[in-house]
């Protein structure tokens, strides 16, 4: 792990201090996230789900962590990835599976679709389809948020391709000259839909640094091992909660599935069988349950019981996503003004 | 009342808002201490404190980016684009997401109380950097409104009223007039409706259709034709989005006949959509066709700025063109 600001201490609260419960629901939350994605897969051919679809099967540990970490009142921003962010930020999980069918009952009336998540009663402004957008914008609400005076932080989560943005400099440069509350989570998963990190950023650069050259707090760490995501994590929140810096991590994990969609995509070229199965050793739970077993944590029976209530809580929640009605036709206009705008587009469509 | 130049009617506008609501913030490139690169933002900093009026860094995307973020949670930010045509690196945040936020979180929260002010138009030797009317590219994006006043009383109203509307706001100033237009201002608070066109003249053979600094290249041009017996109805649109199309086509009911003049290039450019929704309203009423006298199609130009610029004997030229069709 890389800290590339020597004055700041490492967090009192370290990983292996937690208690099992914590441990056990860190390890509910992977599970969570991995099984809503799997389910997403297996049932996306059937066409009922109409929107693009990224999910982040093998990315578990890094929002399943945060999410032990933040409070209802702090922020998070996400990116075209964002089911397992929502998630883990305390989203409803039927509200998701519904926004993703395109229905009334979705965190967004059905308006966005599964990279367009919004759900303010949780303190997720939103997830954007055009990498980098929200970069400034959880900026602006870190700012709000400092102007208010609480210690409220926000989490933009952004991904490697994100870095080569140029509102990515742009927003931590503003953050890091007003000491902002922000923390840009990087979870670089080494791909940019089909174009690798190497073909994208010079070889030996890192994306700490250049976060770190640029001002930000930066530290680096394994996004699939959970003790050492913790521990990037909270030292991370510290900073950034006591207003002493902006900060950053890259967090280094690996995405399973194809870029868009429910499937593998390891023999069309752009990378390999044996990278991806190498990737696959290290899956963030089966390392993380070998721990719990070793630690007597968790055992077979414990395992069996929280996938059974994760499997209950999942298919009663794809019930309700499946079965809930599209928005009514007469609501395609609204609401793109706020009432009473009268709008010229909907007069002459109408005739 | 008092008399004010544009700029001055939009530092007043300014002054009120800030002290009529603690949450409206004014920020952009270097609107603090010297009060932006025209003065419009004078005396806010030092009043209302660094707080709520500060400098950025030259980051046009990130001022609409961090203005989006601070809108969504309350605040109400007055967002200072220094040029109109520095607003191109923020185009993308304008159209997607302060735009769409109300519309794409089911209505769960928009950025409704974001406000971007930016000057804009030609006349002034500014070249291509520093002369565009951009208005139309954002009169294609539902879920922003555009407003463009045309003189110092019209601009204090329409601003606090922007300033206070419940949507996002472009606010686009004439930047030619911003000195050279001086007028009676009441120095109280007051608001001017929003997508509501004025008619400043009324006529009976001809509508008249402009906006902004136009505006007064459109009354010259009817004076002009006033004395060949032609009688000009005179029309300030002044909202781009939503616009006022009853007030046009109960004019052209009148008239039976349009012009429409504004500085953008013609191709694409606003006048094209009022054309479309006119003929089809009042296909019937009209004597001629509809006329437009816009900038020409070309990058904005230094040595052919008189050429390019659809001034008053281009639009006098035109207007006798449709008397005559």
């Amino acid at each position: 792990m890389k800290n590339s600001s020597p004055e700041t201490q490492e967090s009192a609260v370290t990983f292996e201090n937690m208690n099992g419960a914590y441990k056990l629901s860190v390890l509910k939350s992977m599970l969570r996230i991995r099984m809503v994605e799997e389910e997403i897969a297996k049932r996306y051919p059937q066409g009922k789900m109409r929107c693009p679809t990224h999910l982040s099967v093998g990315q578990e540990c890094v929002p399943a962590v945060i999410g032990t970490l933040l409070s209802e009142s702090d922020l998070a921003v996400s990116t075209h990835r964002a089911h397992a962010h929502y998630l883990a930020k305390g989203g409803d999980l039927k509200a998701m599976l519904a926004e993703i069918y395109g229905k009334q009952s979705g965190c967004c009336k059905g308006r966005g679709g599964s990279m367009h998540l919004i759900d303010e009663k949780v303190g997720f402004k939103g997830s954007t389809a055009i990498v980098g957008n929200t970069i400034p914008i959880g900026v602006g609400l870190a700012l709000s948020q400092k102007l208010r005076g609480k210690n409220d932080i926000t989490v933009v989560f952004l991904g490697d391709g994100a870095i080569e943005e140029g509102v990515f400099y742009e927003a931590a440069n503003f953050a890091v000259v007003k000491k902002l509350p922000v923390l840009f989570v990087c979870e670089n998963n080494l791909y940019s839909v089909y174009s690798p990190l190497k073909v994208r950023q010079p070889q030996g650069r890192k994306i700490c640094d250049i976060a770190s050259t640029i001002g930000l707090h930066s530290q680096e760490g394994d996004g699939n091992i959970v003790a050492e995501t913790h521990r990037v994590l909270t030292t991370a929140i510290d900073v950034c909660r006591q207003g002493q810096s902006a900060t950053f991590v890259e967090l280094h994990t690996y995405r399973w599935r194809e870029h868009c969609g429910p499937h593998y995509d390891n023999d069309i070229g752009y990378r390999s069988e044996a990278e991806f199965l190498a990737w696959k050793e290290r899956d963030p739970i089966e390392l993380y349950k070998t721990q719990l077993y070793k630690a007597k944590i968790l055992d077979a029976e414990k395992l069996q019981v929280m996938i059974r209530q994760l499997e209950t809580e999942i298919q009663d929640a794809f019930q309700f996503a499946e079965t809930s009605p599209y928005p009514p036709s007469e609501q395609a206009y609204s609401p793109v003004f706020a009432q009473g705008v009268n709008i010229n587009i909907a007069e002459v469509a109408n005739g | 009342m008092a008399k004010m130049n544009i700029l001055q009617a939009v530092n007043n506008a300014l002054h009120i808002a800030m002290e009529d609501n603690e949450k409206v913030m004014v920020f952009g490139e270097d609107v603090g201490h010297f009060g932006g690169v025209f003065r419009a933002t004078s005396n806010l900093q030092e009043k209302f404190g660094r707080d709520r009026v500060f400098n950025t860094p030259l980051v046009e995307q990130g001022i609409i980016g961090f203005a989006n973020g601070l809108a969504s949670q309350g605040s109400v930010p007055v967002a200072e684009i220094q040029f109109g045509d520095y607003i191109f690196p923020a185009f993308d945040q304008i159209v997607n997401e302060t735009a769409k936020f109300r519309y794409r979180s089911g209505g769960q929260f928009s950025v409704g109380s974001l406000t971007i002010r930016t000057p804009y138009g030609g006349g002034i030797a500014g070249g291509h950097y520093h002369s565009q009317s951009p208005e139309a590219f954002f009169a294609h994006c539902p879920g922003i409104k555009i407003v463009i006043p045309r003189n110092p009383y019209q601009a204090k109203g329409l601003l606090l009223a922007s300033i206070r509307d419940d949507n996002p706001v472009l606010f686009m100033e004439p930047k030619r007039l911003y000195r050279a237009s001086v007028g009676e201002v009441p120095e109280e608070d007051y608001q001017l409706p929003l997508g509501k066109a004025e008619v400043v003249k009324e006529g009976s053979d001809i509508t008249l259709l402009a906006w902004g600094a136009q505006m007064e290249i459109i009354e010259k041009a009817a004076e002009m034709a006033e004395k060949d017996g032609v009688s000009s109805e005179i029309i300030d649109l002044r909202s781009i989005q939503p616009w006022d199309a009853d007030t046009i086509c109960q004019s052209v009911e009148k008239t039976g006949r349009l012009l429409i003049n504004h500085e953008a290039p013609l191709t694409g450019g606003f006048a094209a959509e009022v054309a479309a929704t006119v003929q089809e309203r009042c296909f019937l009423n009209l004597e001629s066709p509809i006329a437009r006298v816009c900038g020409l199609d070309t990058p904005y130009p230094l040595a052919h700025e008189k050429e390019y610029m659809p001034d008053h004997l281009k639009t006098y030229e035109a207007i006798m063109r449709t008397m005559h069709f």
